[in-house]
């Protein structure tokens, strides 16, 4: 098939080749994460929705390199990079797509609706928008407590166009919260392209009616996005308010899994993964500056596909849970306890 | 060892598909991500990508076919220094995943306890011991005070919502509260409920305890994804982990000539929601006491007020700490004839209507809900069995109305002791008009109250 053509960009001296090799590999569980989900959805192991992140690895890696103990971090329904990127288990998060007692969510949430009251990872919405205000409001208690975390509170291009996301931008701006607004630009609001959806051709520049900064970041760039998640951050911990960061990205996979790819052509998404790919890129920088050997790498990718393997065959094992979880967590007793 | 390429579903719901072409040939290699068919589903013509490298050794369905199961194998990839010999030796990854067997099997067995209505030990017990002594209070002032009391208890508890601060309440509810709390915790927002109810939903995942005010609960149907979908549905999807223990307060129904956007009863609706819990309370004491018990409670709560019934007073109980337990009724008069149940501002026609009714010698017994999830049905099957007649009063409209709810429980529970079909009073089944008199006419009112009295108890 097409020759991989990775561009030959050398890593900036002030990156460490460990650091490198912590991006490479926690994007790589991702993409090999989610190829294997995207398998057992096709065996049936997987039902319902499933939305896959492949392509989009360097947003989530990059921004969790910023992030410290403490920080939140909220998302859609597109969330198993996420997940695995802020240090929550494979195993769990693969046992809840096919839905068994060992998942993160006992079987009960899937796919789009996971959470880890330790990892801070407050879901998994399934509804269009509606995520960006429970994360102002996760802002809004940190701010309340007086401590100095941030919410990383990530949403789609698609959602960019709901209105809670400006009445939420109009609240945090002013009431000052320690908010970063992620939009993970990756072009298609499901199967309609930005330009046919989206009045700005900067999204982030939405934020300016607010009062709100933000920036325009390369999302293939993991370098890149870290780099901007540091200025979002550092602004946000000094009490400052709320920042925007416009990732632009791109999803080599459909929209869900019954994607029919109707709206782009194979083109469009074979030059992005030839030209573009997140991974590669670090994969170069690694290799061109002589941080890491081909065998390396390889080991790397081997340790990597053992994650995976086990994470699916754990997930075939667990059982599916007891009848009794159907009545249970629909009320709480007390009030749970903070992490 | 080599693997066998499965036929793949591709959508939510698909069975088999077509194999419509096949884009790499016996002998070529491929990469992860590498498209290696078009297959028609359902739906669409889908391109099904691979997922392991390797080469591909043997093609096991030919293009053009129609009508190819899932999990069919439909290639053999070959890993590497593997041969044709190793074709015969591959093996389905999908050979340990029964799975739709699994599906059915769930199912079937699935416990069937949605469907019955156990009845609960009723709780009779009175609300304050005997000697208490009283004061009059309006509900407004109870409301307040069952607020402010819990605030000073519990730092994490704080109100925002629209003028609840400086302008000291559009109903003046929150009278007072800036002062004592300041705007730390008595927080005004703009006008924008389904932001600020998101917010409120976020702090309470955060591990803060917001009151939410609704200036109405007319304003809440904008806010009611966060409702239902970010606060009632929470704790269930994270298996217990996390979710939101706060409240949900404002004005609910008809206030007094607002018209049909302005009036409207929610009781019905949010009823119907697994993870909420709804308070609509009639009498002060239970505007303060359920308060209290709303704020503590560990689940979000939708507390349902009146704007009839703010000025209205009522005996409330000098104690300490007045709490009122959630899903027990209250008794406010006893007889032997018929119940009424009702809840909220119905009860001013439920109790009206049984003074009217014991100039006739009717005895009703009037039975006060105050919240309506958890209900006490209990009390009301307890009373259905002695009086054998029910008549339920409400405001909100009657398809799917809270008293045909009632009226079900019943019907499954104590139809034998039934001696007249129960007969469900709520509003008419229009919009709230503006005209004063077709207004009166679209709530319920008392007269039909007492007709319907009439009719079940044959008078």
């Amino acid at each position: 098939m097409a020759a991989k053509k990775p561009s030959d960009k050398a890593a900036p001296s002030n990156v460490s080749a460990e650091e490198l090799k912590a991006y490479y590999r926690d994007m790589l569980l991702i993409r090999r994460f989610e190829e294997k989900a995207g398998q057992l959805y096709g065996m049936g192991l997987i039902g319902g929705f499933c939305h896959l992140y492949i392509g989009q690895e360097a947003v989530v890696v990059g921004l969790e390199a910023t992030a410290k103990d403490g920080d939140s971090r909220i998302t859609t329904y597109r969330d198993h990079g996420h997940m695995l990127a802020c240090g929550m288990d494979p195993n769990g998060v693969m046992a809840e797509l096919t839905g068994r007692e060992d998942g993160y969510s006992k079987g009960k949430g899937g796919s789009m609706h996971m959470f880890s009251k330790e990892k801070k990872f407050y879901g998994g919405h399934g509804i269009v928008g509606a995520n960006v205000p429970l994360g102002a409001g996760i802002a809004f208690a940190d701010k309340y407590k007086g401590n100095d975390n941030v919410t990383f509170t990530y949403f789609g291009d698609g959602a960019a166009n709901q209105g809670q996301v400006y009445e939420t931008f109009n609240m945090s701006a002013l009431w000052k919260l320690p908010v970063i607004f992620v939009i993970e630009n990756n072009q298609y609001a499901m199967g309609t392209s930005q330009q046919r959806s989206t009045s700005s051709a900067e999204i982030w520049e939405r934020g300016k009616a607010f009062g709100i900064p933000g920036e325009a970041v390369d999302g293939m760039d993991v370098l890149a996005v870290k780099s901007a998640g540091e200025t979002a951050v550092k602004h946000c911990r000094e009490g400052k308010g709320p920042y925007i960061l416009e990732i632009k990205t791109y999803r080599y996979r459909g929209h869900s899994m019954s994607d029919p790819a109707k709206y782009r052509t194979r083109e469009e998404v074979q030059k992005m993964r030839d030209e573009r790919d997140p991974i590669e890129a670090v994969r170069n920088m690694l290799l061109t500056g002589k941080h890491a050997s081909e065998d390396d790498l390889k080991a790397i990718d081997k340790e990597i596909k053992a994650v995976v393997n086990d994470s699916a065959e754990f997930a075939k094992d667990s059982p599916e849970p007891s009848l009794d979880e159907l009545w249970t967590d629909i009320y709480a007793t007390e009030i749970p306890q903070e992490a | 060892m080599a693997t066998e390429i499965l036929m793949p579903a591709l959508s939510p719901t698909m069975e088999e598909g077509t194999l419509a072409k096949w884009l790499v040939k016996e002998g070529d290699t491929v990469s992860s991500g590498d498209i290696m068919a078009e297959i028609e589903t359902d739906k669409a013509t889908m391109e099904f990508e691979a997922v392991d490298e390797g080469t591909i050794g043997k093609i096991l369905i030919e293009a053009g076919t129609e009508g190819v199961k899932v999990n069919t194998p439909i290639a053999v990839l070959l890993e590497e220094g593997e041969s044709e010999d190793d074709i015969e030796s591959a093996k389905s990854e999908a050979a340990s995943a029964p799975v739709a067997a699994d599906k059915e099997q769930s199912s079937e067995t699935a416990p069937a306890e949605s469907k019955t209505h156990p009845e609960p030990e009723t709780d009779t017990s009175p609300d304050w011991p005997e000697g208490t002594t009283l004061k009059q209070q309006t509900v407004r002032e109870a409301l307040r005070d069952g607020m402010a009391e819990e605030m000073r208890r519990d730092e994490t508890v704080f109100i925002m919502g629209e003028e609840v601060a400086e302008y000291q309440g559009a109903y003046k509810i929150t009278q007072g509260m800036l002062d004592e709390f300041g705007a730390k915790r008595v927080i005004d927002t703009p006008i924008t409920e389904h932001g600020f109810a998101g917010i409120g939903v976020g702090a309470a995942f955060g591990g803060l305890k917001p009151i939410v005010e609704f200036m109405t609960f007319n304003f809440a149907m904008q806010a009611i994804d966060h409702i239902i979908n970010s606060a009632a549905k929470t704790l269930y999807m994270s298996g217990g982990q996390m979710g939101a223990p706060m409240v949900f307060r404002g004005p609910n129904g008809a206030a007094a000539r607002v018209g049909a956007q302005h009036s409207q009863d929610y009781a019905a609706w949010y009823m119907q929601i697994p993870g909420l819990k709804v308070a609509m309370p009639y009498a002060a004491s239970d505007y303060k006491g359920l308060m209290k018990t709303a704020i503590r409670d560990p689940n979000p709560v939708i507390f349902l007020e009146n704007e009839i019934l703010y000025g209205r007073s009522f005996d409330v109980p000098e104690l300490d700490d007045y709490t009122v337990p959630f899903g027990k009724a209250r008794i406010w008069r006893e007889g032997d004839d018929v119940t009424i149940v009702s809840f909220g501002i119905g009860m001013t026609y439920a109790l009206e209507a049984a003074d009217k009714l014991a100039e006739d010698d009717i005895k009703a017994e009037v039975i006060d809900l105050r919240t309506l999830r958890p209900m006490d049905t209990g009390a009301i099957l307890k009373s259905v069995k002695k009086t054998n007649r029910l008549v339920t009063v409400e405001e909100g409209w009657p398809q799917g109305s809270v008293g045909n709810y009632i009226s079900s429980v019943v019907m499954q529970e104590a139809f034998d002791y039934l001696d007249a079909p129960v007969i469900c009073c709520t509003g008419k089944d229009v919009p709230m008009p503006y005209a004063a008199n077709l207004e009166k006419h679209a709530l319920v009112t008392t007269q039909e109250v007492i007709e319907a009295v009439k009719t079940v108890t044959y008078r």
